[in-house]
């Protein structure tokens, strides 16, 4: 079989799975939708977790990130995975205990406060939506390279999926598609990484491969080969960084504390039926999503390697045919600057007289782990897996997000601010229509892509960690927090973040560069700034200002042991 | 009242705990990977500089054991303090 039909053979295939576990996990109350009855497994929650959080960014980009940053790629690493000791040991267990359904309910509860509640539900739509935009859009892209559909089908054949099995199933649904969609993702992933592995460096296990010695028999470990290849092409050490120090030091930060006040990643928690269950359910889903992570910067230095020596100084005309391929989806092109045929990639460093050490080849940083396949000449059906593990990744996180975005409008601002009243039939069936409708708007998204997606990330982090994430940790580590000083708080995090990030992304990119910023951090790392203001103003503000009420205290008593004490309000 | 001093030093030993697992988290992590980097990437593990090996491998595994090592302890803290749920 070739390419194409094997991609559509286990798409579909794939796709029959997740709808034949939305008819069979279909929600019959609220419960249901929004935390799955509280009866999920640890172990199927550390998948569906894992699967949660690992988005199309994960899958498709992350590598190739890496494979163009080298060693300062390490803060996507460490900070996207380094945030879930902070879950484990800081927020799930207690907030499992707390027991409701949404952060905004824990914002407004701990705090006794509907100000605090509706500052919490608007951080956690709009973080959620600037996200799902990105998941949609990555949906579109592996239709259109792989299906060659266009990326509008794409997006809606997406949308139809997952509506399907968000609005029928809820949180119900969602889990245990996210389970199975987690299995796909890991089996397509590891596949290519292992053959990639076993050719260049004999190892069968990826994250040993790394550090191997390569079997050309040059006698080089991968990464000095690398490190030497850069060098000879004029890039910076593989191995070494160019970022600042504080600098990195701060995006990791960000990307941690982010990762841990990310609204979809919290209510994963509320799904368990005990405290015991949350903590060892954030070990799963950090196992499970490390098998990944420490995947993923072996195939980047894989497919770094041998995209130049496959590529570097060879004749254009005897290009191999994935090369020609790509260069029609324009993620790859070739000029052929000094008119002698061949192809040269070198990096900045190199001298630039015209035509002696001039780069050729632009190359789109996703190619590394969608093309990675066909570069190493693996069979078909391993180059239409990445297919089928792309789309799960994407659609798994677009499902968790649509969810916190369905709950903040059905429980957080109609339930439980405008109409106390409704029933629970009403709520549940509000809880649809906000579903359906954040599809829908997702969709369009997806489908006419504002230009900003990519800036808008390191908002999403920035403002997790500027705004929940202390809100949280001060509500359960420290009674004598009151309303006062988590909303100053709260809202002084936003606004210095969000300013910071907006004046360098869209007000003036111009300025953007390393001497302009505050103390040398980048937008991308500012977060941890907003999160220190936060605390401090936090602190200070509850200093001046009145204790908490009585029963909040005792409520406080209640989630910080796992036993129920009585003392609940 | 007994039961109420119990569950504050349950609260104590829970946050002892919990900071010595978070000084271990932030070594391997900032410390190891980024503070210091360029020193230990002068010494070298099965083929890796061992600053980059924390950066983009050790430090996950870190992680990942820290868990489950809260994990271990913290019930058997719940056990001895009788805070255990059903």
């Amino acid at each position: 079989m070739g390419i194409q039909a094997w991609t559509y053979t286990l798409v579909f295939l794939s796709f029959a799975i997740y709808i034949g576990i939305a008819i069979w996990a279909r929600a019959k109350s609220t419960k249901d939708f929004y935390v799955a009855g509280k009866g999920v497994h640890p172990i199927a929650n550390g998948a569906a977790t894992a699967a949660d959080w690992m988005s199309a960014a994960s899958f498709i980009s992350m590598a190739g990130l890496i494979s163009f940053l080298g060693r300062d790629g390490s803060v996507y690493l460490m900070g996207w995975t380094g945030g879930y000791v902070l879950l484990a040991l800081l927020l799930a267990p207690y907030l499992r205990k707390f027991g409701k359904f949404t952060v905004p309910d824990f914002i407004g509860g701990r705090y006794y406060s509907q100000t605090a509640r509706l500052v919490a539900v608007v951080c956690a739509i709009f973080v959620s939506f600037t996200y799902v935009a990105g998941q949609m859009r990555g949906v579109g892209v592996v239709f259109s390279r792989f299906l060659e559909v266009d990326i509008t089908l794409g997006v809606f054949i997406g949308m139809t999926i997952v509506f399907f099995y968000a609005v029928m199933g809820g949180m119900k649904g969602i889990t245990y598609t996210q389970v199975a969609q987690y299995c796909i993702l890991i089996f397509a992933y590891m596949v290519p990484a292992i053959f990639i592995s076993v050719m260049l460096t004999d190892s069968v296990i990826p994250q040993m491969g790394f550090g191997s010695t390569l079997a050309d028999g040059s006698g080089l470990s991968l990464l000095d080969k690398l490190d030497k290849l850069h060098v000879e092409l004029g890039f910076s050490q593989y191995t070494s960084g160019s970022k600042s120090t504080i600098d990195v030091f701060c995006i990791t930060a960000a990307l941690m504390v982010g990762t841990a006040g990310l609204p979809h990643v919290i209510i994963r928690f509320f799904t368990v039926p005990r405290v015991k269950d949350a903590r060892i359910s954030a070990g799963w889903a950090l196992l499970f999503i490390a098998i990944l992570y420490t995947t993923a910067p072996a195939v980047a230095a894989f497919a770094r390697t041998n995209f130049i020596t496959t590529v570097h100084g060879k004749s254009y005309a005897e290009a191999p045919n994935w090369f020609k391929n790509w260069e029609k989806t324009g993620l790859l092109t070739w000029q052929d600057k000094n008119g002698d045929g061949k192809m040269q990639y070198f990096g900045e460093n190199k001298a630039q007289s015209p035509g002696i050490g001039e780069n050729e080849l632009t190359v789109d940083r996703d190619i590394m782990v969608l093309a990675n396949p066909e570069i190493a000449q693996l069979p078909n059906w391993v180059v239409a897996l990445v297919a089928a593990g792309g789309l799960a990744a994407a659609l798994s996180t677009a499902a968790g997000l649509l969810l916190v975005i369905s709950t903040s409008i059905s429980h957080d601002l109609l339930k439980k601010v405008l109409m106390p009243n409704i029933t629970e039939r009403k709520e549940l069936l509000y809880a649809r229509l906000a579903a359906g409708g954040a599809v829908l708007v997702a969709g369009h998204f997806g489908a006419n892509p504002p230009g900003f997606v990519a800036q808008v990330v390191a908002f999403a982090f920035g403002l997790a960690a500027s705004s929940f994430f202390p809100a949280i940790i001060l509500g359960i580590f420290y009674k004598r927090m009151n309303k006062e000083g988590a909303i100053s708080g709260m809202i002084a995090g936003i606004v210095f973040t969000a300013g910071y990030i907006i004046y360098f992304k869209f007000i003036n990119p111009a300025a953007n560069t390393s001497e302009n910023w505050l103390f040398g951090i980048s937008p991308e790392g500012i977060g941890t700034i907003g999160m220190l203001l936060n605390t401090t103003i936090a602190l200070v503000v509850a200093k001046f200002t009145a204790s908490p009420p009585d029963e909040i205290l005792k409520m406080i008593d209640d989630i910080r042991v796992p036993v129920s004490t009585g003392r609940n309000i | 009242m007994v039961e109420r001093n119990k569950h504050k030093e349950y609260w104590r030993s829970n946050l002892r705990l919990v900071t010595v697992l978070l000084t271990i988290w932030f070594l391997v992590s900032y410390v190891f990977s980024i503070l210091f980097i360029d020193t230990l990437d002068q010494f070298r593990i099965a083929g890796f500089k061992l600053g980059f090996w924390f950066a983009q491998q050790g430090s996950i595994y870190v992680f990942v054991i820290l868990i489950f090592t809260y994990v271990a302890l913290i019930n058997r803290l719940d056990k001895k303090y009788n805070v255990h749920e059903e």
